[in-house]
């Protein structure tokens, strides 16, 4: 009496989902702690007896899963518990909250198949429903095969709300299971002939899911859906029976000729624009073909675009880009309003628009095009303006680069693509410069002219997003230093103090290529010297060379020894946040290197131009040295290794290069051999061309015999666990804040001594603020913070954004039309390209092997049933009826089975004059690919025989695997015929 | 067919979250909270639709509408027309406005339950069955009062609230 009591008291004051709502809303001791509290008493209340707690506290658990995340399945037993229930209202709460946590996995499933069951078999139509919607959602194949006789028998009720119901759940069911569709795939055709709208929504809505998956197996209803692309009233109708039309046209071009005309009509009378749009994609992508129907396409779509609603102009303009590849002449006629839908708010608009210029791209107006988006880009908010970047780098790049005949023009222009504030294609433009230096031979002075500029530009150095772009400039130029006009330029370019604010790896690139280069300047200083000692052996000249020589040199050596301490000081190198204070002796020594640089250069000006003196070398060596003095105590291993090697080279060289020059010790003819072998050998290294390599390169190699190349490293993992990082990674995670701190330090510093004498690199990035006056922001600004950018979207400029677009257009007129071929100054330089290696190979993809098994069973029961229409009329063969029969037996009461009969009869009937004809003209065809049908059959047999051999099945199965080349040879001779 | 459907305030809450295949739970928090973040970017009168492919994987598409304070969306795919699902929020809303008169957010906070049988009797394990607001009307009074009627066969007052709305 006591335990009734308190169990009383618990359901009277229990909390029902209201109160929880209210409670979640009052929000008195914090959402997540009422949470949990509700949870604990949920937990309680699950445990209870009486029924109507149990169900308020399921209900009360689906809301806190589905709207605060909270796990349910640990309740799954409560769920089948209250869906067992009498009380329709309970029910509905262990329905809902079943469909809501139940997936394949749950093993309570097992347990709620008879509880569906009867529900299926209900009087009452809710409970059917509730029933029918839980399984739409849960059934697994088990659930599917034991259901299947109901939903076979719902599928026929005579109420509408329940058969669209069982309608629908087909659908899963045929996925979990695909032999469901012997037994209800008749049942399911029928209702296509229902009056009822509801039903004949559902129905084609099944069929449009199907078709997608699967179009092939379709092809035999087409007479069916003809009808009712013919006769519906119904938008939603329409539009499904349209995508399943879409499908099954490009498989039959007879019946995309009579679709065709149907189709037209409709997009000529519908007032909805839905149906009106779906009539639109279809025509373009399916009956693309049909000229006169595309051109009203296109009218449709022209009418979509000019709507002022985004959505009707981004469906047109979505359709034009379905439309251009192969009626290029729509997007033309368009072409103003795709230029304009440019500049549009809308950023789904804009994106296509930019997709549809990008397909206009051809030969003749990449130039045009390039120049008019990259202007455009130049104004556009940072999003758009890297999508513009990134179609223009993978357009141009097609193909390797099919589509650029002026490959000077192309370089410039990734050039100046890096200079856009807003680029963040940086890997993109990376590849392509080193891509087309290896590629094409004949660009690479224009290339090494585009990354001097690039390379030369300090401001340049403060934006991360260009590092790897300079990355590639520095390799070009060590690469090609030959085609460089000055490479004491290029030198001093990747030295700059600036260098410090790149990644390591990357500074690393810039070493070597400073190798390179030196490489390169010795070399061709020797050479030049050889040539003047043979020719013109005046002691005089030379004389006087060595007088200056004289002069400069202890004031070389001089400061080289006195900044050699301090920066042997600094090994640190400013990338450790503790030296951050030293950071101005940092640069007190790179001043002090710059303006030994600057007086080198303003004291033989005139040399530089002409050739390489001894003295310009010298100053060479030791720029470089004192550039890269402080980096051989770099944390960085590519950095320190690669400095080292290039300072270990200097030493050496430079004992005996003075040497050399003097002539008239005879004894040191030895040395200078010597040098010059060391740097020939030197140039030799660096002289063999770099090419590219085929991707499939590798898989050419034959395996040597003997190497296990798929053995199972796991194992590996439990060693190198701790190993996850490269340290260049962790290093420049790190580093990015610090970096920029001595960005700011070392730039205010550099606008202190602005009045001081300005080395080389800040007049060159005057001259370049001069030139693209666009690019930068005023001076000060730039030195203040490197990464700085220009607002994205200035209000000022959205005035002028349109009437921007407005002069596109006519920017574009002429480039858009396809028009005269462009006069080519030169012919178009050779692209390496390799084999067809270089197409990856694709793999043919193995289809699902559910979808196999459920388009086999379609086609089986479609055609199967035709094969009884034609088999007893050419040759009687009650075999394949008699399977039929006693399969549908096995799952169907006798009831059932009479009632199929006379289905089968009926549609034997329904349209017989249409079925004979059609073999005649068809068998052919089909017979040709029968061959690959029957081994397709037959493993899919076999398959299904070694998957469920074990349940009650497995008796029929063998007796259809004994039918199989019956029903093959069945199949060879029915093909549908939608053409009468 | 349809993916998903949800409808969430412009604070992100969501109010009704519906995915037509499993999802686990914090696969869903995941997907409304991407959701979410793609849609209180977007300006007004810009067009409804979005590219989700990132979010929902491969062919997939969504469209939202805003009412007042909530986003009502729709997740689909290829078979669906964009236009038509358009139509099938109006749809829905329209269903909502007639049960609860000039519906609010509120009405749908309180009436959580009445929001999922509406949807259910217009979306189907993902495909639409059920265009039309009366019908969908006619079959919720039912199913409510079938509810109704099942309830009032216990003899003793399950709860405080039954006592309530009596």
């Amino acid at each position: 009496m006591a335990g009734g009591t308190s169990s009383l008291m618990d359901t009277l004051f229990q909390r029902n989902l209201d109160d929880v709502i209210k409670g979640l809303r009052l929000q008195l001791i914090g959402e997540s702690a009422f949470i949990s509290k509700a949870l604990d008493e949920i937990r309680r209340e699950l445990k209870s007896t009486d029924p109507h707690s149990k169900s308020t506290a399921l209900h009360k658990l689906s809301y806190l899963s589905s709207l605060h995340h909270h796990d349910m399945s640990w309740a799954a037993f409560h769920v089948v518990e209250v869906m067992s229930s009498s009380r329709f209202a309970h029910k509905r709460i262990g329905y809902n909250a079943a469909s809501l946590s139940f997936h394949d996995a749950t093993p309570v499933l097992l347990l709620i198949t008879n509880q569906l069951r009867k529900d299926l078999t209900s009087t009452n139509e809710l409970e059917v429903s509730l029933a029918l919607e839980c399984l739409s959602r849960i059934a697994t194949a088990d659930l599917a095969r034991d259901l299947t006789p109901e939903i076979f028998t719902l599928l026929s009720s005579s109420k509408v709300f329940v058969r669209k119901k069982a309608i629908g759940v087909v659908l899963r069911v045929f996925a979990k299971y695909p032999d469901a569709v012997r037994v209800c795939f008749k049942r399911l055709v029928e209702n296509l002939d229902s009056s009822d709208p509801q039903i004949l929504s559902a129905v084609v809505g099944v069929f449009c899911e199907l078709a997608s998956k699967d179009p092939g197996s379709y092809l035999p209803l087409a007479p069916e859906f003809y009808r009712i692309l013919v006769d519906s009233k119904n938008n939603w109708v329409l539009i499904k029976v349209l995508k399943i039309f879409a499908k099954l046209a490009p498989l039959e071009p007879r019946l995309a000729k009579r679709v065709v005309e149907p189709i037209c009509e409709h997009m000529r009378r519908t007032g909805a624009k839905s149906l009106m749009f779906e009539c639109v994609r279809t025509i373009v992508s399916s009956l693309s073909e049909y000229e006169s129907a595309v051109r009203l396409a296109v009218a449709k779509i022209r009418e979509l675009l000019v709507d002022d609603d985004p959505n009707l102009k981004y469906l047109g303009l979505q359709a034009l880009s379905i439309v251009a590849p192969k009626h290029y002449w729509a997007v033309l006629e368009n072409k103003e309003v795709v230029i304009k839908a440019l500049s549009d708010a809308d950023p789904n608009i804009k994106l296509e628009s930019l997709r549809l210029v990008m397909a206009m791209v051809a030969e003749s107006n990449v130039m045009e095009i390039s120049r008019v988006l990259v202007n455009y880009s130049l104004k556009s908010d940072p999003d758009f303006c890297n999508e513009i970047l990134g179609s223009i780098l993978s357009t141009c790049s097609r193909n390797v680069y099919e589509m650029i005949i002026d490959f000077d023009w192309y370089v410039s222009l990734l050039g100046e693509m890096s200079r856009i504030p807003h680029c963040q294609k940086g890997d993109e433009i990376e590849n392509q410069l080193i891509d087309i230096g290896i590629r094409v031979k004949d660009v690479r002075p224009e290339l090494v002219r585009v990354a001097r500029d690039l390379l030369i530009d300090p401001a340049l150095l403060g934006n991360p997003f260009l590092h790897r772009i300079l990355s590639a400039t520095a390799w070009v130029s060590g690469e090609y230093v030959e085609f460089s006009r000055n490479p004491f330029e290029l030198m001093e370019a990747l030295l700059q103090p600036r260098t410090s604010l790149l990644p390591p790896s990357i500074r690393a690139v810039y070493i070597h290529s400073a190798f390179k280069v030196l490489i390169f300047c010795l070399h061709s200083y020797l050479l030049q010297r050889e040539s003047i000692t043979s020719t013109c052996p005046d002691n005089l000249a030379l004389g006087v060379s060595e007088l200056v020589l004289k002069r400069e040199m202890p004031e070389g050596s001089d400061l080289a020894t006195c900044e050699g301490p301090p920066a042997h000081g600094e090994q640190d190198e400013g990338f450790n946040p503790r030296v951050s204070n030293q950071s101005f002796e940092d640069l007190s020594v790179e001043n002090g290197g710059e303006r030994i640089i600057s007086h080198g250069q303003t004291s033989t000006p005139g040399t530089l131009e002409n050739g390489y003196t001894y003295e310009s070398i010298v100053n060479l060596l030791n720029l470089i040295e004192l550039a890269l003095g402080p980096l051989i105590g770099s944390h960085d291993v590519e950095i320190l290794e690669r400095a080292r090697n290039l300072l270990c080279f200097i030493e050496l060289i430079k004992g005996k290069l003075p040497e050399c020059l003097v002539q008239k010790e005879e004894n040191l003819e030895s040395e200078e051999m010597k040098a010059s072998k060391i740097i020939e050998l030197m140039c030799d290294a660096f002289s063999e061309e770099l090419c590219p390599v085929s991707v499939s390169a590798q898989e050419r190699v034959p395996i040597p015999e003997g190497l296990v190349l798929k053995e199972n490293l796991d194992d590996l993992e439990t060693i190198c666990g701790d190993i996850q990082l490269p340290p260049s990674i962790s290093f420049s995670l790190g580093s990015p804040h610090y970096e920029e701190g001595v960005s700011a330090s070392l730039s205010d510093l550099q606008s202190k001594e602005e009045s001081e004498p300005s080395n080389e690199s800040t007049s060159l990035l005057r001259e370049h603020r001069k030139r693209h006056g666009l690019y930068y922001l005023p001076s000060e600004k730039n030195e203040i913070v490197a990464t700085d950018y220009p607002p994205a979207n200035d209000p000022k400029l959205q005035d002028y954004l349109n009437k921007d677009a407005d002069d596109l257009v006519k920017l574009t007129e002429e480039s858009l039309v396809a028009k005269k071929k462009a006069n080519h100054a030169k012919p178009r330089p050779v692209v390496v390209k390799l084999d067809e290696g270089e197409v990856v190979s694709i793999s043919a993809k193995r289809p699902e092997l559910k979808d196999d098994l459920l388009s086999g069973a379609v086609r089986e029961v479609l055609l199967g049933s035709d094969t009884r229409t034609t088999s007893s009329r050419s040759n009687p063969s009650d075999k394949s009826s008699s399977k039929r029969k006693g399969k549908e037996k096995l799952n169907i009461g006798p009831s059932e089975l009479k009632d199929n009969l006379g289905d089968a009869e009926k549609h034997e009937h329904e349209n017989p004059s249409s079925r004979r004809s059609r073999h005649r003209t068809h068998g052919k065809e089909r017979r040709h690919k029968s061959p690959g049908k029957i081994s397709e059959e037959t493993e899919e047999n076999g398959q299904k025989g070694k998957q469920k051999s074990s349940h009650h099945h497995a008796k029929h199965k063998a007796r259809r695997r004994a039918d199989t080349p019956l029903d093959v040879v069945s199949q060879t001779t029915v093909i549908p015929d939608f053409l009468l | 067919m349809i993916r998903s459907v949800m409808v969430m305030n412009t604070q992100g809450k969501p109010r009704l979250a519906k995915f037509y295949d499993f999802q686990p739970v914090e696969k869903q928090q995941e997907l409304i909270r991407s959701v979410f973040g793609v849609l209180c970017s977007r300006a007004e009168n810009v067009s409804n639709f979005l590219e989700t492919d990132s979010i929902f994987g491969p062919d997939s598409r969504l469209v939202y509408k805003h009412y007042a304070t909530l986003y009502f969306v729709l997740v689909f795919d290829s078979s669906e027309n964009e236009l038509a699902m358009l139509d099938l929020i109006q749809v829905f809303v329209e269903t909502l406005d007639k049960c609860f008169k000039n519906v609010c957010e509120l009405d749908l906070v309180f009436n959580y339950c009445k929001m999922h049988t509406i949807i259910d009797e217009i979306i189907f394990g993902g495909q639409v069955l059920e265009t039309s607001s009366t019908e969908v009307m006619k079959a919720i009074e039912e199913i409510s009062k079938l509810e109704t009627a099942s309830n009032s066969i216990s003899l003793v007052p399950k709860s405080v609230s039954g006592w309530r709305t009596r």
